[in-house]
């Protein structure tokens, strides 16, 4: 099995929310929701300022809760640990949104759960998701982290990183290099 | 099914694919997606004036999604978020669909809908009519962008001479003034910046990351990611400036300080390449004599930089020439002696030796591609009215602010009629108040726009234009680090009564008997026959997008010329032209040959600085009807030191309304109080605050800077329009 | 450093700038689920006690009372569903880590437990044609000769309630992502709520046949439940139970706030919610001091004879065991990591 992850450079991020805009039109994700998003953090008084930028999105949790608070199945751990919602399977019960640390969830005007699907359907092809492929400071990489070649492991091997509330306890697999200065 | 069948390809492969998405990937790419139904044509993007090469990719017959073109050196394959909204712009329900004519009176949005024979034959008609009483000088086009071309060509065949944008004296003006008196030349656009290369990046003001020109924050991020040093002169902390290794919150206004105090320490500790100076440069002497009085400890009180800051930071500047890169900047027109301050940064990077260097500015190449052989315009005999007896000698544009002026003076003669081209004036220039008088005194205003703009508000006839997804428009020769030329082609058919512009201006010439200047019958014929001349063909750019050129030296070091088209051919650290103004003009200020400091006005108490800028998603004031974009970002906020806004009792979050010094109010804009920007100064993302009825998505969100920019500093040298001398306060509502 | 300023372009409706995907409906279901599992409880205590209808009782109508609010609370679940069509999907599968999962098979469950429990009480007569009471009161003697199914259904009866009172809270329980809800004392508290609020709604049920003319059908609406209770402890039983409820839940209440208070950062920040934060005026007002120590207090002295018997007290238990689950609901989807 594949591990799929992403591994964000924030020290490169500009928050741009190209990420964001790409998403929504690949997946045409409907208006007024959005499946990822920019988070900035300020820290410290002006002038000595720290600003940090994330890319945020469904974490595709190893350990997903709402995959196991899902009363139909719907939401399920698909190849290569992609966290998916089957729309049809999908009762709109929204224990899944209540179960995400991250609010990473929404339910979609159509009634059924949704959220980020690590682009799945480019993966398959063989294309990287659209919210990577259209990073301007390229600070956003894809790919298997059971493949100890791929970018991703190589990453992860080489730079500290952290994921984001780790204390939640769902062992996210979108990790954040962090860059000391 | 084990992983690797899974993925298709290797999964070492799988990021590489996308990252260096190779031709031959794309190729068979196009192959795939013709088989799911997806059929993807390439164009380039018009959301800004950069350009990037962009494929569109169309689903079912219907527009689905555009990307960057990764044949294109501009994008590299990726757009930036507006570009990647894009198509957003050809399902805006608030879009232009038909002709409008005005019903009642202007400025009161009520329209009747025409064919276009009527419209343009209505057109016509005022055009004559303008010409026979008053002369075709009388008629004055305001344009903005590429799309212009074909409009300009018509208005320049029925006689106008006064063709104006706001490229020049709201935008980059005196950037490129103060450079082609150092160095014969100007950065460009896109600019000539090696950011990419750069060991050392400067940015003063330069906002990269929320200014998105696409290559430039590309670059910018390789850069970061490289561990060059980026030193950020900003009194806002923005995104760029948490990149920095130095981050210098200088005081608004004080930046030809700094930039003295930094040469200073330059010349006298002799860090700067003496070589490149011995060998390129012209007056040193002088400048350098002059140079003495500008300590780091005399800056100190203007800038708030401490001097053993300003000593540090061009020590380091010093250390990585000559990939040192002292950013020119773009929007320049902040205090109204801007061409003196863009000198003292192109003095900067002369000291450093940058430009023609990698790592600073690169000297560009450009297709010989030439223009389609028109006959000769009509000529006039009346000067320009713009810049009337030259009074600001260094402007090689017309300056929109002046045709205003004379369209409101009627000196030195009046004008009659505005043809405005995709730019909003009423947004774009300074002082909305005086840009409606002028408009009062017209007998014709003819917008051609896609969304029912202000300006359009005002017009007398309103022309839909087709998006940029939905049209030809003329060939982009860009000048960049490798040549190439760039096709814009329609992906998709508008879906009302538009039509793109070359059509327009090409009726309308006929109409106005001008047919001589339009020998080509359809946008292709004009297309094939400038690009035949050369060997080039049509179908190629319409299958890939691009042409790319020979790649040429782009360094001095590797054999570019380094040539300089200034009086002395030489780089001039002591300005002959401006010398010899001076010496032509005694008493007129501003045109010292070697770069002053002159303090900006002091912000009076109680009050703020208003400063302005961009935000990533949108573009001035065009896109916040997009409905991508919009979502992403529907209104701005205004940015107040988290001290002075809990001084004020204010909260982020919090409606306001600021007023300016004299007294005009603001529409209610969010709050937000933040510790990333100076005590003394506000500032909020331009292009918000919208008032034209029609762009419903978009009304009264947030606050225009516009309206409360009624103070304007002119720039002797070029007719600039500083805008950053307005003070407000903030007031509840 | 702390972190001074937070910012996030995210915008999706029910989730931003504060999670409100659960509305009322929600609440409600949890508040009549609680109910029925209550009279559930008490209602297969009753089986156990006595199978047999007492002279004048009309027992049946507890049980199909019950039937009625379930299936008004699940008709609350069902408007909150956003793909309502789908439905069917919850009984195609079984999900052992879903609560969710559990709650609709123990819904199912249900049912029938109630249903049997009012074939054990046929009444006398009813208001309405009395043609099929025959072959009713015929199917319930058949269920009497069976002494081991009538204890069966009593069984059903308790242990339904109990999974019906405990998943409720388990479900919140279980959501790891709020810290609010993130306590095993939920079930419990739940239930005893739950069953604190059926109990009011029995002794309003006694409270309203009690002043009814014999005969009526307030009489035939009350209670048996209520008869046995009488009997066996007295008059002042149905003030007895309810207070022993309400001291537990207040209890319970105190444990979970300690239990959260003593845990991290993020759940001591959710307690405060309750405590000190934008929830607590509600909470405060509400659920303790009108939901649990107004009635506490007046029925002490109704049950000392300074005031008179009234219905307020257990209007006011049910009002507070509504919003207990409404400010838990709300609370908990205010409070995260
Ligand atoms: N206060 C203030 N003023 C400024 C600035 C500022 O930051 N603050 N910035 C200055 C700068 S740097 C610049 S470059 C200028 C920009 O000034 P403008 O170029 O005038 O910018 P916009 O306000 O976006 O107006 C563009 C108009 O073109 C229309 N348009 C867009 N696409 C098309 C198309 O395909 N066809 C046609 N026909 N029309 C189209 C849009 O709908 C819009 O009405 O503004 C300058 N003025
Ligand atoms: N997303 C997006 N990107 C764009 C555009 C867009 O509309 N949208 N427009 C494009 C165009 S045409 C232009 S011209 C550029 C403009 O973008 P730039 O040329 O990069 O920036 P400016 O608009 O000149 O300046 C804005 C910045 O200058 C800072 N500033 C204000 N006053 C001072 C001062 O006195 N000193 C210093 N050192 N800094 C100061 C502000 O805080 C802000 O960070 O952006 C281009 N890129
Ligand atoms: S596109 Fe890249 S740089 Fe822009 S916000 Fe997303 S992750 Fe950051
Ligand atoms: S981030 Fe949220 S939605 Fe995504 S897998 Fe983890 S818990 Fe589930
Ligand atoms: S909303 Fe859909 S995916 Fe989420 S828990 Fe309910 S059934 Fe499962
Ligand atoms: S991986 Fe795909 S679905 Fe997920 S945020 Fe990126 S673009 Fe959206
Ligand atoms: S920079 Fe962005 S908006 Fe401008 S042309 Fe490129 S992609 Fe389009
Ligand atoms: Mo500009």
């Amino acid at each position: 099995m594949a591990r799929f992850a992403m591994v964000i450079d924030t020290a490169l991020c500009v928050g741009c929310s190209d990420c964001v805009v790409a998403c929504k039109t690949e997946n045409d994700v409907p208006e007024g929701f959005c499946r990822d998003w920019i988070e900035e953090e300020v820290r410290g008084t002006f002038p000595t300022v720290q600003l940090t930028i994330h890319s945020s999105r469904c974490n595709h949790c190893s350990s997903p809760p709402c995959v196991s608070c899902c009363p139909t199945g719907a939401s399920h751990v698909h190849e290569g640990g992609v966290v998916l919602v089957d729309h049809g399977k999908c009762i709109g019960c929204k224990a899944c949104i209540e179960a995400c640390p991250y609010d990473a969830r929404f339910s979609h005007p159509d009634g059924y759960a949704d959220k980020c699907t690590f682009c799945i359907h480019r993966v398959e092809k063989g294309l990287l998701p659209a919210c990577v492929a259209v990073c301007p400071t390229h600070c956003m990489h894809f790919g298997d982290l059971d493949d100890p070649e791929s970018e991703v492991t190589q990453l992860v091997r080489s730079r500290p990183y952290h994921v984001l509330t780790p204390e939640a306890g769902t062992q996210p697999n979108v990790f954040y290099l962090t860059r000391g200065r | 099914m084990n992983r690797r069948q899974f993925l298709g390809i290797g999964a070492g492969a799988l990021a590489a694919a996308g990252l260096t998405s190779i031709l031959g990937g794309e190729r068979a790419r196009a192959a795939t997606l013709a088989k799911s139904g997806l059929r993807t044509i390439p164009t380039f993007c018009d959301l800004c004036f950069w350009k990037c090469g962009a494929v569109a990719t169309l689903r079912d017959g219907k527009l689905w999604k555009i990307e960057g073109n990764p044949l294109d050196p501009l994008s590299r394959g990726r757009l930036c978020p507006r570009g990647t909204g894009g198509v957003g712009a050809t399902f805006d329900p608030d879009r232009l669909r038909r002709p409008l004519l005005r019903a009642r009176v202007r400025g009161e949005e009520k329209w009747n809908a025409v064919s276009w024979d009527d419209a343009l034959g209505y057109l016509a008609l005022k055009l004559e009519a303008i010409k026979a009483a008053h002369g075709p000088e009388s008629m004055a086009m305001f344009s903005h962008g590429l799309g212009g071309n074909f409009l300009k060509h018509t208005l320049k065949a029925y006689g106008t001479t006064n063709i104006a944008a706001p490229s020049f004296a709201q935008c980059r003006g005196p950037r490129d003034v103060g450079f082609r008196l150092t160095f014969g030349d100007d950065p460009g656009s896109p600019e000539r910046t090696d950011i990419a290369n750069a060991r050392c990046l400067v940015l003063i003001g330069s906002h990269l990351g929320e200014n998105m020109h696409n290559t430039q924050v590309q670059e910018f991020a390789q850069a970061v990611g490289s561990g060059a040093t980026i030193i950020v002169v900003d009194p806002r902390f923005s995104v760029a400036a948490s990149k920095a290794k130095h981050y210098l919150p200088i005081r608004p206004g004080t930046d030809t300080a700094l930039l003295l105090a930094w040469m200073n320490v330059l010349v006298t500790e002799k860090l700067y390449d003496a070589e490149y100076v011995g060998k390129y440069g012209y007056g040193f002497e002088p400048f350098a004599a002059s140079l003495a009085e500008f300590t780091p400890e005399w800056a100190y009180p203007e800038t708030c930089i401490a001097p053993e800051i300003i000593r540090e930071t061009a020590r380091e500047m010093a250390r990585h020439r000559p990939a040192t890169l002292v950013h020119p900047g773009r929007h320049s027109n902040w205090y109204g002696h801007d061409t003196q301050r863009s000198r003292a940064v192109a003095l900067l990077n002369a000291l450093l030796g940058s430009w023609g260097r990698r790592g600073g500015f690169y000297v560009p190449a450009q297709m010989d591609l030439p223009g389609y052989p028109y006959p000769p315009y009509p000529k006039s005999t009346k000067a320009k009215v713009d810049n009337p007896d030259q009074r600001h000698p260094f402007a090689y544009e017309a300056l929109t602010t002046g045709i205003r002026e004379a369209t409101i003076t009627g000196k030195p003669y009046p004008i009659k009629g505005w043809m405005v081209y995709a730019t909003n004036l009423v947004r774009a220039l300074p002082d909305e108040r005086l840009t409606l008088a002028a408009i009062q005194e017209l007998d014709l205003l003819a917008v051609v726009d896609v969304i029912p703009s202000e300006t359009a508000g005002w017009a007398d006839i309103v022309l839909p234009e087709s998006t940029y997804l939905e049209r030809y428009d003329d060939l982009n020769v860009e000048l960049f680090r490798e040549p190439f030329i760039g096709l814009r082609q329609p992906v998709v058919e508008s879906p009302d009564d538009q039509k793109p512009n070359w059509w327009i201006a090409r009726e309308l010439a006929l109409k106005l008997g001008l047919a001589r200047y339009y020998p080509w019958k359809d946008i292709e014929e004009y297309l094939s026959t400038r690009l035949e001349k050369r060997g080039y063909h049509l179908a190629d750019l319409k299958r890939d997008g691009i042409v790319l050129g020979k790649k040429q030296p782009i360094y001095f070091e590797d054999g570019a010329p380094a040539e300089f088209a200034t009086p002395s051919k030489k780089i001039e650290f002591w300005s002959s032209q401006l010398q010899q103004h001076a010496d032509a003009h005694p008493g007129v200020k501003g045109f010292d040959p070697v770069p002053r400091y002159e303090p900006p006005e002091p912000c009076p108490s109680g009050a703020y600085r208003l400063l302005f800028g961009r935000a990533p998603v949108h573009s001035f004031g065009r896109t916040q009807t997009n409905p991508i974009l919009h979502d992403v970002m529907p209104e701005n906020e205004l940015w107040l030191n988290a001290g002075e806004a809990s001084r004020l009792g204010l909260r982020s979050g919090d409606r306001v309304k600021l007023r300016n010094q004299e007294g005009i109010e603001s529409l209610p804009i969010l709050l937000k109080a933040t510790e990333r920007i100076r005590a003394d100064c506000v500032f909020m993302v331009h292009g918000f605050g919208h008032t034209a009825k029609g762009l419903t998505r978009a009304f009264h969100k947030g606050a225009s800077d516009v309206q409360l920019l009624t103070r304007i500093k002119v720039d002797p040298l070029m007719g600039g329009t500083g805008l950053n001398d307005n003070f407000v306060s903030v007031v509840p509502v | 450093m702390t972190v001074l300023e937070l910012t996030s372009n995210r915008h999706n409706p029910g989730i931003d700038p504060l999670l409100n995907a659960w509305g009322w409906e929600i609440a409600v279901y949890l508040f009549l689920g609680g109910l029925v599992a209550g009279s559930l409880i008490l209602g297969g205590y009753r089986v156990l006690k006595s199978p047999r209808r007492q002279a004048g009782e009309s027992y049946p109508w507890g049980p199909l009372l019950g039937v009625l609010l379930l299936s008004l609370g699940m008709g609350a679940l069902f408007l909150d569903l956003g793909h309502k069509l789908s439905v069917g999907r919850l009984y195609l599968t079984f999900q052992p880590t879903s609560p969710m999962s559990w709650g609709a098979w123990i819904l199912l469950l249900v049912y029938p437990a109630m249903l049997a429990a009012a074939l054990l009480y046929p009444p006398e007569r009813v208001p309405f044609g009395n043609a099929p009471l025959a072959r009713v009161r015929a199917w319930s003697e058949w269920v009497h000769a069976r002494p081991r199914l009538v204890q069966g259904i009593g069984i059903a009866n308790l242990a339904g309630g109990a999974a019906l009172g405990l998943y409720t809270g388990v479900l919140l329980g279980t959501l790891g992502a709020r810290p609010l809800w993130n306590s095993a004392i939920l079930g419990p508290l739940f239930l005893i709520s739950g069953m604190s609020t059926a109990a009011a709604v029995l002794h309003l049920l006694s409270m309203v046949g009690a002043n009814a003319k014999q005969d009526s059908f307030g009489d035939l609406l009350l209670s048996g439940l209520v008869r046995l209770l009488n009997k066996d402890t007295g008059k002042s039983s149905m003030v007895r139970y309810d207070q022993s409820f309400m001291t537990i839940e207040l209890a319970l209440i105190g444990l979970w706030m300690i239990g959260l208070l003593t845990s991290t950062t993020a759940h001591r920040a959710a307690a405060a919610l309750l405590l000190s934060g934008a929830w607590a005026p509600q909470f405060w007002s509400l659920v303790v001091l009108t939901g649990l120590v107004a009635p506490l207090v007046l029925q002490h002295f109704e049950f000392i004879g300074r005031i008179r018997h009234t219905v307020i007290p257990p209007l006011l238990v049910l009002f507070g065991g509504f919003f207990l689950r409404f400010i838990v609901v709300g609370a908990g989807q205010g409070s995260h990591w």
